[in-house]
């Protein structure tokens, strides 16, 4: 049985909390008492349905992937189709919720930090449709990366702030939004893209992601009469997995999260904090992270943007220290075979991060019988992805990129 | 608590191992001789919340230069060695502060003469365990209070030991050309509820703001400007020829911000 998590200090077991400056104590407290009314208020419930049903496009489908369980012989393989979703991904669900939030609070401007751009896209989404402003902070090298996700952003009026320290990535971009948070957090609201940071955005975030799995799991039940054997989802931060495991938890599910192993989890070069990292603290979180024995915070890998985070939400961390969840990794590698055979087998392609779970999902469902099932948390498609895949094919030219199983 | 220090009070801070661990030391000394009460010493880390970019690019600087916690509350023990006497308060993260462990954390600091901790990232909430090492270990946690903490500050100002170190407007270290107009009744609001000395910090840069502040609070704690000083003079303070003209340069600058609290008080 789990416990009921998280409690009134934020703690998920061990995990969680607020490891904040004392400027943003205030802060997190309004937002918490808001956030606890606007979840016991019905009107807001509606109107978060509303706007994911009228402009977002929920229900996603429930995709059962015949040609790829054919061409696997094993468990029966059904997408969750997160990528159907207006912006092209799960994190449209959270920015609606935390805009409407903002909103209720009297804020109209926002915060945002962006990985992989989809969290930022949403964001800046979220602010058109609601008349509200919105500054994006994105590393570098990951403006680099996804040149079309930044162009998306300012096409939709937000404005984009390029991070230059660290590895500037999205655990720079992440310091670089809570540093201008706290300067202007009188009048601005912080909207954090996963189920990361301080007490209360990882029960926050995973409220209005839970639609995943509130949704998949009556698809489910309707199309098979059954609940699924195994639920796959990737791990950066984690609020694709969260919002899908989260009504299974309490039922007989095999979960399993996928971190990106990068080059490989007995490299540096990787992002599996689960799987490699320690119990510490970062970005106002306990939580499990990649740190060197100083307590300072290493630089992830992944060729995914948005997997490329050094820490992970803290109920992940919870989950996987009382053993509920199972977190493996994938490879880039891996991950990219996976991406080009769901995208020749399907016709579907996957954002690099769902490529991750697409490719423990094939691994397991090849061993499993054919009467069993896999449910994959497709948590975005691949538009996004195409140039970063156009250079790591073209890298490996003189292959067959046709021919990967 | 044995952090016994009478106002007003100069609180100059400066990284850790920036740029190298021989050159704080000299540093600290001139901090001394400079008129400084307590000496700030900042614990580079990777990734600093609290921080603006000055502070930031010098802890960099020390990281790269190989600089951890232990060696930083080891360098402490170093500075007692060579004559600085004043107190000195450890500024770190949280996290390396896990790593270590907690009460081997306060055992090398207790062995190394530190005189109190702070730490940015620890709010008064979570701040129970390590509360109760502090008191142990008879090494006072020092405690903030920022603009935003309003009804906290009575719980948080209670608790206080050492001094209470109230950040003084919204934002991270860095240095601001003007302090908010109501960081007065904020202070004044603050000591109204602080049993121990009240200094302010965070943006406090020119002997100006220094004079104004002494008027309303215990102290004024200078980070960044004297960081962006020591940016400045870096090459010149690892040339060997060079260190001693540099270090001087640093200590003027550091006393003319002093002085200040050293002039009579107008109206206190």
């Amino acid at each position: 049985m789990i416990e009921h998590v998280p409690n009134e200090y934020g703690r998920f077991g061990d995990f969680g909390g607020k490891f904040v400056p004392e400027t943003l104590m205030l802060p997190l407290e309004e937002i918490e008492a808001e956030l606890d009314k606007a979840l016991a208020d019905e009107s807001f419930k509606q109107e978060y349905i509303r706007i994911l049903q009228h402009y977002s496009g929920r229900p996603t489908p429930l995709t059962f992937a015949s040609n790829l369980t054919q061409r696997l012989g094993g468990a029966k393989i059904y997408l969750k189709r997160e990528d159907l979703n207006h912006t092209g991904a799960h994190k449209i669900n959270n920015a609606i919720g935390q805009a409407l939030l903002a909103k209720r609070m009297g804020k109209k401007k926002l915060i945002a930090e962006t990985g992989a751009g989809q969290h930022g896209v949403a964001a800046a989404t979220v602010a058109a449709h609601f008349g509200m402003d919105c500054i994006v902070f994105m590393g570098e090298e990951d403006m680099k990366r996804q040149e079309l996700n930044v162009f998306r952003m300012k096409l939709l009026g937000a404005e984009v702030v390029p991070v230059s320290s660290g590895n500037r990535t999205l655990k720079d971009a992440t310091n670089e939004a809570i540093r201008y948070w706290v300067a202007h957090c009188d009048d601005h609201f912080y909207m954090i893209g996963s189920v990361v940071g301080p007490h209360p955005y990882p029960k926050m975030v995973r409220e209005f992601q839970r639609v995943i799995g509130d949704e998949a799991k009556e698809q489910f039940l309707a199309r098979e009469g059954k609940l699924p054997d195994v639920i796959v989802a990737c791990v950066g931060g984690g609020s694709n997995a969260i919002g899908m495991f989260y009504p299974f938890l309490q039922d007989d599910v095999r979960l399993v999260g996928v971190e990106a192993a990068g080059k490989g989890i007995d490299t540096p070069h990787h992002a599996a904090t689960i799987t490699k990292g320690t119990k510490g603290v970062i970005h106002g979180a306990m939580t499990y992270l990649l740190q060197d024995e100083y307590g300072q915070i290493l630089e992830p890998y992944s060729i995914s943007a948005g997997l490329d985070y050094p820490g992970v939400g803290p109920e992940h961390a919870y989950l996987a220290s009382i053993g509920r969840v199972c977190y493996e990794s994938a490879t880039d590698e891996e991950a990219i075979a996976a991406f080009q055979l769901l995208a020749q087998t399907e016709g579907i392609i996957p954002a690099i991060e769902s490529a991750h779970a697409v490719a423990k999902a094939v691994e397991l469902a090849r061993r499993m019988p054919t009467d069993e099932t896999v449910l994959i948390c497709l948590s975005g498609r691949g538009d996004k992805d195409v140039q970063t895949m156009m250079r790591y094919l073209g890298a490996k030219e003189g292959e067959d990129i046709a021919a990967v199983r | 608590m044995p952090l016994s220090v009478n106002p007003p009070l100069f609180i100059p801070f400066i990284v850790a191992g920036d740029p190298t661990p021989a050159v704080t030391i000299d540093l600290a000394l001139a901090l001394e001789e400079a008129g400084a009460d307590i000496l700030e010493l900042g614990v580079p880390y990777s990734d600093p919340l609290a921080d603006g970019p000055t502070i930031q690019r010098a802890a960099a600087r020390a990281l790269d230069g190989g600089m951890t916690l232990p060696k930083a509350i080891q360098l402490i023990g170093e500075m007692r060695k060579k004559g600085v006497n004043i107190p000195i308060i450890l500024f770190t993260y949280y996290n390396p502060v896990l790593q270590l462990g907690e009460e081997s954390f306060f055992a090398l600091a207790q062995e190394n003469g530190a005189d109190g901790v702070l730490i940015p990232d620890l709010p008064f909430e979570e701040s129970g365990p390590l509360r109760e090492l502090s008191e142990r270990f008879d090494i006072p946690l020092i405690s903030l209070v920022a603009p935003t903490s309003k009804q906290r500050i009575e719980r948080i100002a209670s608790a206080a030991q050492g001094f209470l170190y109230c950040v003084s407007s919204l934002g991270v270290t860095g240095v601001r050309e003007t302090l908010p107009e109501t960081l007065g009744d904020f202070l004044r609001e603050v000591k109204r509820h602080s049993r121990v000395p009240v200094a302010v910090g965070f943006g406090v840069s020119a002997p100006e703001q220094v004079a104004m502040l002494k008027e309303v609070c215990d102290g004024v704690v200078v980070g960044s400007a004297l960081v962006q000083k020591v940016e400045q003079l870096a090459p010149r303070l690892q040339a060997l020829d060079e260190r001693g003209a540099a270090v001087a340069e640093f200590a003027a600058y550091a006393r003319s911000l002093a002085a200040p609290l050293r002039e009579p008080c107008s109206s206190r």
